[in-house]
């Protein structure tokens, strides 16, 4: 009946990290995305070399992003009950691995400017 | 208000997006509107707990020129559902308490004292510090009285020891209650839980509690060296049919003795022996190695003696406000309200409760000041996120009518032990609950 809005959801979310981080966080993930989009637009190709390396620590990032709910949440893989527990778990570990693909191709491409000419 | 297709998709989106992000909320009331209407009313509210707070900081932002005074004694806020994961060590004491100054808005007058007499003739409010407050409109949110006297042999400072826990009377002694359950679930013995036969904040938590300390004892391999009995002051476990069979089941699966109509009436520390009512009139003698004291509840004194009380039956006897259940405004003075744990309605002694009653009652004041209506109505939301081991849980909301009223339907299923209701009881809840003081959510 009572419907949450996007404010509510945003309310939560600086009660739950404070507002300075939280909005730090947001800040972070523009400033890491738009990098991003920076270096593709500047290099006007993507480095498959980068990419290779990138998408190396996509594992390692899934993981790390599951463990680090799992360790704040004190809770297990035990745990998972559901569908939507499956699901939540599929999701947080993809977010990680793109997030940490993102995060080592920006990474490379602003401290190594443009690769080789492939 | 029905609710419109398009609402219905959005908030399944908005389930999603919660959902997705490893966090959800509790479903809101919408946020504080941004109309204001000017208006010089004296507004009284008596307490600063969940639901004081919240409706002091909603109602500044939506009247413009009103003079709003709270009273409460209490400098130390405390965020009460915390106490269940204080009281399973997975937070310290300090986890619930907060600075009761930091919640409120600026703009209104806090009196640091205690509500001595209401008269609702005079429409005045009188408090321990001398202050005689006049109003226009009241709103009664104090909460209820923690009664361990109605108990024989009961008292608060027999708390944490002799295997003597109660989780409800505060943080510390949640914290004293863990240091009993840890020994316990190392020794093993017999694990006593139970709750009072009289309406009770979170009907959920005693359930929690029995669960947690099963779940400790078996992780530590000490289940098979001790016997966990429940005793529920009725024929049912929980209140809401379909909920108490499930309960019921999951309380055969884990070998627990339960044992119906049983009303703890005495306790002997030193024997540790707890006696119960039982329904033939008799009385029956349980010895125990830790147990989980949860007192009967009522109304605070000054409620009870100010006239506001439904005047019979057991909400009479209790002291619970006599407000209408869906508009919370009282039924023979139209100019005080009752919010929180303290009103009279057939079911909502949650924060979650609070959280959608606020709102409400906002609305109903505000229409009444303008001299307009409103259909915003109360309609008995109440949740619990219903703990059954370290590491999941079950959303359990529901209505007066005993309907299950998901929050996210068709995403998170109310009756299944989840990992993500476990979230929203970890997580979510806390950041929920502060948003909501702030009026925000
Ligand atoms: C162990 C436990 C677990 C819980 N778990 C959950 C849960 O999982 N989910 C959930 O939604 N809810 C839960 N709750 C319930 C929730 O905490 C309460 O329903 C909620 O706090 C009610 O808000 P309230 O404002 O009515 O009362 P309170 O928050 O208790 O505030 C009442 C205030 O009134 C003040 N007061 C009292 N008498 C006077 C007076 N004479 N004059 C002035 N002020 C006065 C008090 O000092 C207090 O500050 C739990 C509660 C407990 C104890």
């Amino acid at each position: 009946m009572e419907n949450p809005t996007i404010g509510t959801f945003i309310a939560v979310f600086e009660e739950m990290f404070g507002r300075g981080l939280f909005w730090g966080l947001v800040v972070l993930a523009v400033v890491i995305t738009l990098a991003y989009i920076f270096v593709l637009i500047r290099d006007r190709s993507v480095s498959w070399r980068k990419f290779l390396l990138a998408q190396l620590f996509m594992p390692i990032g899934a993981v790390a992003a599951v463990w680090f709910v799992f360790a704040i949440t004190k809770s297990h893989l035990r745990d998972i009950g559901g569908p939507i527990d499956l699901i939540l778990v599929l999701g947080i570990a993809t977010l990680g691995a793109v997030g940490a693909a993102i995060l080592v191709y920006t990474v490379q491409s602003v401290l190594k400017g443009p690769g080789p000419a492939e | 208000m029905p609710d419109q297709p398009d609402f219905e998709t959005r908030r399944r989106l908005l389930g999603l997006i919660a959902a997705g992000g490893a966090i959800s909320a509790l479903p809101s009331a919408p946020a504080a509107r941004a109309q204001t209407i000017q208006s010089s009313a004296r507004i009284v509210i008596i307490g600063a707990g969940a639901a004081g707070t919240a409706i002091a900081n909603r109602l500044s932002t939506r009247i413009d020129g009103a003079q709003i005074t709270i009273v409460d004694p209490r400098q130390r806020h405390l965020y009460q559902p915390g106490f269940t994961l204080i009281a399973a060590g997975l937070r310290p004491a300090e986890y619930s308490v907060s600075a009761t100054a930091d919640w409120l808005p600026r703009g209104i007058t806090w009196i640091e004292g205690a509500a001595t007499g209401i008269d609702p003739e005079a429409k005045r409010v009188t408090t321990s510090t001398g202050d005689r407050l006049d109003y226009d409109y009241l709103i009664v949110a104090s909460g209820l009285e923690l009664h361990y006297e109605g108990i024989e042999g009961m008292s608060r400072d027999l708390i944490g020891q002799n295997g003597i826990g109660s989780v409800y009377a505060g943080p510390e002694e949640a914290e004293a209650t863990w240091r009993e359950m840890d020994r316990f679930t190392d020794e093993g013995g017999v694990g006593l839980f139970t709750r009072p036969a009289t309406e009770m904040k979170c009907a959920g938590a005693p359930l929690k509690y029995t669960f947690l300390t099963d779940d400790y004892a078996r992780r530590k391999g000490t289940r098979d060296r001790m016997e966990i009995i429940y005793c529920a002051h009725s024929g049912s476990l929980f209140g809401v049919p379909i909920v108490n069979e499930k309960v019921r089941m999951l309380y055969d699966r884990q070998g627990f003795d339960t044992r119906y109509n049983r009303v703890m009436t005495a306790i002997d520390p030193g024997r540790k022996i707890a006696t119960f009512r039982t329904p033939d009139g008799g009385s029956e003698e349980i010895a125990f190695d830790f147990t989980n004291v949860i007192p009967p509840m009522r109304a605070a004194q000054v409620v009870r003696d100010g006239g506001l009380s439904w005047q019979t039956g057991a909400n009479g006897e209790q002291g619970w406000i006599e407000v209408d259940q869906y508009t919370l405004r009282h039924t023979r003075h139209d100019t005080v309200f009752a919010v929180g744990d303290v009103a009279g309605v057939p079911k909502g002694k949650t924060a979650a409760s609070a959280k959608w009653q606020v709102p409400v009652v906002e609305d109903q004041l505000i229409a009444q000041i303008a001299g307009g209506q409103t259909d915003h109505i109360y309609t008995g939301y109440t949740s619990c996120p219903l703990i059954t081991r370290v590491g999941r849980a079950m959303l359990i909301e529901f209505d007066y009518n005993n309907d299950l009223v998901p929050s996210f339907p068709g995403i998170i299923a109310p009756l299944e032990e989840l990992w993500v209701s476990w979230l929203i009881k970890e997580i979510g809840l806390k950041a929920t609950y502060n948003a909501m003081l702030r009026g925000r959510a």
